[in-house]
């Protein structure tokens, strides 16, 4: 359909460059929250990160042995379905390149799980080929509880809801299933330059 | 179509502008007709997309205020540095013509048939759809006990003051900056004794929807927590950033 003009709206214009703002969405400083529940708050004693899965041999790593696998710091623009964009995020974590290839497995699909029940389904192709992080560092400072500390998947190609707070896990899977959000009406894949924010977008 | 979630794309419609109402003096309901609209449930949202004269474009996400089954309708909060927000609250006016795609969310939902009590936490305009909650209920003659904790700056701030006594849920007021001369309600922001005072016992394990700004979300889910809520009982919604 062809937009409707809204009289008397101007709006103001976007300072971004336009290669790194996808449609629909607008630029913040800030860094708002988006989540379902409360805020869980887990020890680092008993932090855990376990990457598991049917007939696969789970692999689990301490907070300390994950704070001993290789860290990559990188700087990346967010994209949240709520149509906020943030640029030049600097992170600190482990690629997951590093953490599924400590894993034996063929699957093609993953379930991230996470404290307070969150999950979301991303593929392993885009897990994989430095694309995504566990994160645990934000702007050079421990990731704060209310951005997912102490750590949260870094899946920045994808809407940010993909990227889950306070994650605990990998479940790798044969066949695509939907998570949290993606069973509440939001996209099963999430690329933000195609628009796919919502079921069927 | 009420009360039923939409499968399938959701198409941007034209919604005309029906009806406008302050509700305060930085906040006005819209009231729209949109064809093609498929219903919704309380508690969802919709987008809202602007284009002006030269193409350019912005959307913005909107708690649906009316119950399922009423008039749609918005309800918008003028952030003054916001971009679409000052427009929709002051500039809009009958007749005008937008466009809205929605329903959108499936879990902070109320649909009125579940059997525990309902706690609504609202934060300023996070009111908005905890509004269409007991909307909901009053309309339903649902019998589940349904109580609201409302935090507002001052009296005059306060949205839909006038409707919500008559829905016929109990309302709790706080009002964290002023207060009208008499006032023998709360004057302090949501802190733990105050929750434990008007938050139903942990024991009855209540459902309960949070809806406000990142810190006040967190201030009473995380005292709900401490009163023995378990987590999982509490659905929130928050907004950060959204001219």
């Amino acid at each position: 359909m062809t937009p409707i003009i809204s009289r008397g709206f101007r709006g103001r214009r976007q300072d971004g460059p336009p290669d790194r703002v996808p449609p629909g969405q607008y630029l913040t400083d800030d860094f708002p929250v988006l989540s379902a529940g409360p805020t869980p708050h887990t020890e680092l004693e008993e932090w855990t990160f376990t990457i598991d899965g049917s007939g696969v041999e789970p692999v689990r790593w301490t907070w300390d042995e994950l704070q001993a696998l290789p860290t990559e710091e990188v700087t990346v623009d967010i994209h949240c379905v709520t149509k906020w964009s943030k640029l030049d995020t600097a992170w600190e974590g482990v690629s997951l390149d590093t953490l599924l290839g400590a894993v034996d497995h063929d699957k093609d699909y993953a379930l991230a799980f996470a404290d307070g029940g969150y999950t979301t389904n991303v593929p392993v192709e885009d897990l994989t080929g430095g694309k995504a992080w566990v994160a645990y560092r934000y702007g050079g400072e421990p990731l704060e509880p209310e951005h997912g500390g102490p750590a949260r998947l870094l899946v920045p190609h994808l809407y940010f809801w993909k990227s889950a707070k306070w994650v605990r896990g990998l479940r790798l899977l044969d066949e695509d299933e939907p998570g949290f959000w993606e069973q509440n009406g939001y996209h099963l894949y999430g690329d933000p330059w195609k628009e796919q924010r919502y079921w069927g977008d | 179509m009420e009360g039923t979630a939409v499968l399938g794309r959701l198409t941007w419609l034209a919604a005309t502008v029906a009806a406008t109402r302050e509700e305060t003096q930085r906040v006005r309901t819209l009231e729209l007709e949109a064809d093609g609209w498929g219903g919704h449930r309380a508690g969802q949202h919709l987008d809202v997309r602007l284009t002006a004269e030269d193409g350019y474009q912005a959307q913005r996400s909107y708690s649906i205020a009316s119950a399922p089954g009423e008039p749609l309708a918005i309800t918008v909060e003028r952030l003054d540095d916001g971009e679409v927000s000052p427009y929709l609250v002051d500039v809009v006016r009958d007749g005008d013509v937008l466009e809205v795609r929605g329903p959108i969310g499936g879990y902070f939902v109320w649909d009125g048939d579940e059997e525990e009590s309902v706690l609504l936490v609202a934060g300023g305009s996070g009111v908005v759809p905890l509004a269409a909650m007991a909307r909901r209920r009053a309309r339903l003659g649902a019998t589940a006990p349904m109580r609201l904790l409302y935090s507002s700056r001052t009296w005059d701030d306060v949205i839909y003051r006038d409707e919500l006594e008559a829905l016929g849920a109990e309302v709790v007021y706080t009002l964290t900056r002023a207060q009208p001369a008499g006032w023998t309600g709360y004057s302090r922001r949501i802190d733990d004794d105050l929750l434990r005072e008007v938050a139903f016992p942990a024991d009855a394990r209540p459902r309960v929807y949070v809806c406000g700004s990142t810190r006040f979300v967190d201030a009473a889910a995380d005292g709900l927590v401490r009163l023995g809520y378990d987590p999982a009982w509490i659905r929130t919604e928050r907004f950060g950033a959204t001219g």
